[in-house]
């Protein structure tokens, strides 16, 4: 019988569960190290050669190359092993979730001052006036 | 029970619960001295009072209910409720390096007397000798202690996880409070305990919906965790999720605090604040009447 999963219908959001937990372990487990000062010296100076010491898959590679923090957690990253990877970048929360929204640092600090993004249109991916985070935006 | 006896025994008392946000920005915001400039006073103000009254208050433990985030635990190990027993426990170096903020003192004797108590009442906590703590346990204590040279009081802390999914139930949080309060009130020594649930409230920090704000819900919840949490203990996670952003889903912790307080609280202090980096805050202090009281704890 089927896990009941109604949290795949929320707009923009992926929830971390066993299925992405899997998926992802590796990925995250590489984050991990990055707590470790030494681990983060060896990944700037060459983050491919770094990557290659985990048994990720090319395409979980590729995206934390990219910076491509959408594309990692749809491979299974958690935003907060994910934060590891920024926080080495000297990049902010608020840095990395206005990238995974498109929009500018700016943009996205005034939208959070004016109250944040509002939940309206935002329940559902079929939300009749689709908000300002259906799963398309993501690509765009 | 000796209950005939229950005027002259010592013990401990849970006499008032906290509950605050613990979003790292407002750490870093302290420690780099900013807590007064113009985006970040209305956050800190919002703690003035609570800062007075703690002052008053004196706890002399706090049972500090927080979530790790990747930090002392990885994929490798995942409690779904871990309580430190250790002697002291070392902020944590989350990628920034760690806190500029005093080491946390534990009390081991109070932490594993709690832990066998509440194993006892079916809860299977995983007991934890050595972990260091991050943002999400002293952020609360910055909040409410401000920048001294050591902590005031000793801090018994219970993670939580609600990193992986599912975190426990809102019910079990719940009932995790009542056990909690029953452990504390069979502890022999005249300790006077807090308890804080921390998290929350409104945030989602992944994907296209990051920054997801629901004012609405927050004010809400507040109103039910404190007039009617048996309702509110029996939410389920994907209304936290739809309504308060996938990392929102923390405030099942403030449950655990509640549940360990009296079924009617008085309600000393409340603030709410957006936004503070991606999240709202939101801060409550609650009294148990009966016990919370100097003059009437003596007797």
């Amino acid at each position: 019988m089927a896990l009941d999963k109604p949290y795949t219908n929320v707009p923009g959001t992926i929830v971390f569960d066993a299925e992405q937990a899997r998926l992802g372990y590796h990925l995250n487990m590489f984050c991990m190290s990055l707590l470790k000062a030494a681990n983060r010296e060896r990944f700037r100076a060459s983050e491919r050669a770094y990557l290659d010491e985990w048994p990720m898959s090319e395409e979980q590679k590729q995206a934390v190359i990219a910076r491509d923090y959408n594309r990692m957690i749809a491979l299974g990253g958690n935003i907060y092993f994910l934060a590891k990877i920024f926080a080495t970048d000297g990049r902010s929360f608020q840095y990395a979730a206005a990238l995974m929204t498109g929009m500018s640092q700016e943009a996205y600090a005034r939208m959070m001052l004016d109250g944040g993004r509002p939940i309206e249109g935002n329940r559902y991916c079929d939300d009749a006036d689709g908000g300002g985070a259906g799963r398309g935006e993501a690509d765009g | 029970m000796a209950v005939a006896r229950a005027a002259v025994r010592r013990m401990a008392r849970i006499t008032a619960g906290v509950t605050t946000s613990h979003v790292p920005a407002i750490g870093a915001a302290l420690d780099a001295g900013k807590s007064r400039d113009a985006y970040w006073n209305p956050v800190f103000s919002g703690y003035d009072f609570s800062k007075r009254w703690i002052e008053a208050a004196r706890p002399d433990v706090v049972i500090l209910i927080y979530n790790d985030h990747a930090t002392a635990f990885s994929l490798d190990v995942i409690p779904t409720f871990a309580i430190g027993c250790a002697e002291n426990f070392n902020p944590a170096d989350e990628g920034w390096g760690p806190r500029p903020v005093p080491v946390v003192r534990g009390h081991p004797q109070f932490a594993s007397h709690i832990a066998q108590a509440v194993i006892q009442q079916d809860f299977d906590l995983t007991i934890v000798n050595r972990m260091d703590v991050d943002h999400g346990l002293t952020v609360p204590l910055s909040l409410l202690f401000g920048q001294p040279a050591a902590w005031p009081c000793r801090v018994v802390p219970l993670a939580v996880n609600v990193v992986q999914y599912p975190p426990p139930s809102g019910q079990r949080c719940y009932a995790l409070g009542k056990a909690i309060r029953r452990a504390v009130e069979s502890f022999d020594a005249d300790l006077k305990v807090q308890i804080w649930g921390t998290g929350g409230m409104s945030h989602q920090l992944q994907g296209p919906r990051a920054g997801l704000i629901n004012r609405d819900f927050d004010l809400a919840f507040m109103d039910r965790l404190v007039e009617d949490p048996e309702l509110q203990a029996r939410m389920p996670h994907i209304d936290y999720i739809r309504e308060a952003g996938s990392e929102g889903i923390e405030l099942v912790m403030w449950l655990v605090m509640r549940g360990a307080l009296d079924a009617k609280v008085k309600e000393i202090h409340r603030f709410y604040h957006v936004p503070a980096s991606n999240t709202a805050v939101g801060h409550l202090i609650l009294e148990n009447p009966r016990t919370a009281a100097p003059d009437r704890s003596q007797s």
